[in-house]
């Protein structure tokens, strides 16, 4: 036998309870949704998981309507060392239910199990966490003393990561003590409304979370919707641009995570292993569904056939198939939909003339694949080099000098993410001076942590997500009433208000224990 | 794969095409920092991803089977006597006697003065560098600190020769590589391997053990890999299992990616040999995944990787009774040595 035919290690599925059909999560509940319900399916086999709700106009309203209750009744008047209370006490369910919530999100999304186990659900809990952690800080959250929440805060959000997006949106939101509308992305509901489920076993007030799905125009609907203070969107930049459009005018608050083409510099005195390394995470983490992949890769002339020989090479040992086996690295493209986009892209690319190269894997029959592939030959002017491609593709340019690499880098209407690559500490800070993207990795790639802030210049969009940053989204500074703040003495009213609040909030701080 | 025409040189005419000149200190050192460095925190972050594979059932069992067959069986005491290296000797032969069918180590590795009672005690089972059969390994030039002349290493080499050792573990001289005499450690590798030469002709094969816990910096190891494989090295050996720490998974990965690098410059196979702190089935399983997706499985040979333990065989032993039985036994169903 061959050894690197490791024998499947499947994951049990035992441990996942999931319903049949699950409704709209309002107020605290379960309802059926009054849209017309549609299938999730699993796109790694085709086969539906579960029948999910879609939410109507009504049904937005009714959302809506209930988190503007729980924010007047309860959530604003919390204090913050209770609100963390609830974060913490969500975060430690979602450890808890780790297993059960990268299963579930594995089955539903077509991620491999490793990344849901070992990356998404972790950050999960670490943004939740976090986030719990700031709650009763927010006079150190950089908008000044006492800062206000907004009040609803309606939050779209991608398939590309279904719970961490989630996270990322939710646990921001309540430490700054504001109420949500979420609407997962249409393919991926599943794990949020299992979120749901927890967010009911930790018995957090009834609407201060509400969880509507359906597919664009509920979307729409949500933050078109009068009754919202905040939008918070994370997707495509065609559909964020559409959510500028419709909430310029009015004074909710906008915070957008768009798309980008990340470049991964790759200079001549890189550590050449690890490089490989992470050109391989940067673009087939996840099939390549991460708006900051790094999906140009700009190596040094001198090093190119050098990097690509090592870069196929590593690339032949990524094992695509089941996502629930413990073995796989590439799991499956999360929609028909995707695919196609993936495959028009991908043969424009030959089309243009560059030079495709694919690993030689065996595609499963059933469900929505894509070999890991790389483009050499790749003109700045290439569409591959140019449109975020979404998916488990690579297009290579190479540059000469410092210079010329920066300017590459930064020749694209996105800037979310990029990467550099070098032994060399002065150059690596003389070139990340220089980029204009929000996040930049030295010597690694797509690394994240609650504590570091993600967001994009230009096209990637605006607002940061992550560390004490994300939380300016979702605050204002202190209304002032009359007299001009006096620093020294401000401190003391502050501190007595809020002790007087959270006295009044012994009910809710009992179910927080 | 390029096979260049360095693959038909002898190994010393290579690296003088290599370096670009004579093995002094200063071509080496240009040649050898001329090599891409090491990020630590990437290189840990692979070897932490590899060790993630999941090995299940056939191919648990064929693991289990392979590590036996890799393992270089060690003593390496102060205390040891005769009867203790035969003891090692009959548990290479039948490593587990409740079943016939468990393969055999690969070879056993004693002190220098062992050699013949090893020989001995194999008999007809003496592989003799062959394929079939039990290797004898020596450790020498003054194993484990290296601190001694070169005459007198050499002397222990030839000793341990001309006893019937097949493999020769020696030790670099760390000390003059930290001190950037890499003339001297390339010098001294060179005539060792020249030790190793049989009255015959035939070439003992040589283990370079570069002591990875005393170089400290994964740039360190990468070099020291270099260096001994350019001086003739047959195999890199991380540790002797008498320094903190021995062989890591990450160190393993650092030297399996040169071993890699090395072949696709000169078309040659060189071994790896992890040693010291390898305990379980479940550490072990960690580096051939390592071995077969760094290098390709065709190194999971004896000729090409080696575990150097002495407790490893136990503990895989255990795993082979409970995949063969079904249950667990215990410490007291393998034999202790």
């Amino acid at each position: 036998m061959k050894f690197l035919d490791y024998a499947p290690a499947p994951e049990s599925q035992a441990l996942l309870n999931l319903k049949s059909d699950y409704g709209l999560f309002i107020n605290g509940d379960f309802t059926a949704g009054r849209g017309t319900p549609f299938k999730t399916i699993n796109p790694a086999t085709e086969q539906q998981i579960a029948m999910i709700a879609t939410a109507n106009e009504a049904d937005v309203d009714a959302a809506v309507a209930a988190a503007r209750h729980a924010y007047d009744g309860v959530w604003s008047r919390l204090s913050g060392s209770d609100r963390g209370k609830y974060l913490f006490r969500i975060a430690r369910l979602v450890q808890e239910r780790a297993r059960e919530l990268a299963v579930a999100e594995t089955l539903d999304n077509g991620k491999p199990i490793k990344e849901s186990r070992d990356v998404d659900i972790p950050l999960v809990a670490a943004w939740c966490f976090y986030y719990a952690g700031w709650a009763d800080k927010l006079d150190h959250a950089g908008v000044g003393p006492n800062p206000a929440s907004l009040g609803v805060a309606a939050q779209v959000i991608p398939w590309n990561f279904p719970l961490m997006m989630l996270a990322w949106k939710i646990a921001p939101a309540l430490a700054a003590g504001n109420t949500v509308v979420l609407k997962p992305a249409e393919t991926t509901s599943l794990t949020a409304l299992l979120f749901a489920e927890i967010l009911q076993q930790a018995d957090l007030p009834a609407g201060v979370v509400n969880i509507i799905t359906g597919d664009g125009s509920t979307g729409q609907t949500l933050v078109n919707h009068p009754g919202v203070n905040k939008v918070a969107f994370t997707g495509s930049t065609s559909v964020g641009r559409a959510i500028a459009r419709s909430v310029a005018g009015t004074d909710k608050k906008l915070s957008l995570e768009l798309g980008g083409k990340g470049a991964n510099i790759v200079f001549d005195d890189a550590p050449i292993d690890q490089a490989v390394e992470g050109i391989v995470r940067g673009i087939f983490f996840n099939q390549g569904h991460v708006c900051c992949a790094g999906s140009r890769l700009l190596v040094q002339e001198s090093i190119h056939d050098d990097v690509i020989e090592r870069l196929k090479r590593r690339m032949q040992t990524l094992r695509l198939g089941d996502p629930l086996d413990k073995n796989t690295d590439i799991g499956a493209i999360n929609s028909a939909e995707q695919l196609a986009r993936i495959r028009e892209l991908s043969d424009l690319g030959q089309q243009e003339g560059a030079e495709r190269w694919s690993t030689d894997c065996v595609i499963p029959e059933n469900g929505f694949w894509f070999a890991p592939t790389i483009f050499t030959n790749v003109s700045t002017s290439h569409r591959i080099a140019r449109d975020e491609i979404f998916g488990p593709v690579l297009s290579v340019l190479t540059f000469r000098t410092p210079a010329e690499a920066i300017a590459k880098a930064n020749n694209t209407p996105y800037g979310l993410s990029a990467g550099i690559w070098s032994d060399k500490g002065s150059r690596i800070l003389a070139v990340a001076d220089k980029l204009r993207a929000g996040v930049i990795w030295a010597n690694t790639f797509n690394q994240f942590d609650p504590s570091s802030p993600f967001g994009g210049y230009k096209e990637s969009g605006y607002g940061r997500e992550g560390g004490r940053h994300g939380l300016a989204a979702y605050l204002k500074p202190a209304v002032r009433t009359g007299s001009r703040s006096i620093p020294a003495a401000e401190h003391a009213p502050v501190t007595k208000k809020s002790a007087s609040a959270s006295k009044k909030s012994t009910s809710a701080e009992k179910a927080a224990k | 794969m390029t096979h260049s025409p360095l693959a038909t040189y002898q190994p010393e005419q290579r690296a003088l095409a290599l370096i670009g000149g004579e093995a002094t200190d200063a071509n080496l050192r240009r040649y050898l920092h001329g090599i891409p460095g090491i990020d630590a925190v990437g290189l840990e972050a692979r070897a932490a991803d590899l060790g993630t594979r999941s090995i299940k059932t056939s191919s648990k069992r064929w693991a289990i089977d392979t590590i036996i067959g890799l393992i270089d069986l060690t003593t390496l005491e102060g205390a040891d006597t005769p009867g203790k290296v035969r003891s090692l000797v009959a548990k290479a032969l039948v490593p587990d006697p409740s079943d016939p069918g468990t393969p055999r180590v690969a070879a056993v590795c004693v002190y220098g003065d062992m050699v013949g009672t090893a020989v001995t005690a194999l008999g007809s089972a003496h592989a003799a560098g062959g394929t079939e059969g039990i290797n004898v390994a020596a450790v020498a030039t003054a194993f484990p600190s290296g601190r001694a002349s070169l005459a007198i290493k050499l002397a222990d080499v030839r000793d341990s020769v001309a006893a019937g050792a097949d493999e020769i573990d020696m030790v670099i001289d760390r000390g003059a590589f930290l001190a950037g005499r890499f003339g001297q450690v390339y010098e001294e590798i060179v005539a060792v391997k020249d030790a190793c030469r049989r009255a015959d002709g035939s070439m003992a094969h040589l283990k370079v053990i570069l002591e990875t816990g005393e170089l400290n910096t994964y740039d360190n190891v990468r070099r020291a890999s270099w260096l001994a494989i350019l001086a003739g090295g047959d195999f890199i050996k991380t540790s002797t299992g008498k320094v903190a720490p021995a062989a890591t998974l990450p160190v393993t990965l650092s030297m399996l990616e040169v071993v890699r690098d090395w072949h696709r410059l000169t078309g040659v196979r060189i071994g790896v040999k992890p040693a010291g702190g390898i305990r379980t089935s479940k550490d072990a399983i960690k580096y051939l995944v390592t071995v077969a997706e760094t290098v390709g499985e065709e190194w999971l040979t004896p000729h090409l990787f080696r575990f150097g333990a002495s407790s490893l065989l136990n503990d895989v032993l255990l795993q082979r009774q409970k995949m063969t039985t079904g249950h667990y036994s215990g410490p007291d169903y393998v034999t202790i040595d």
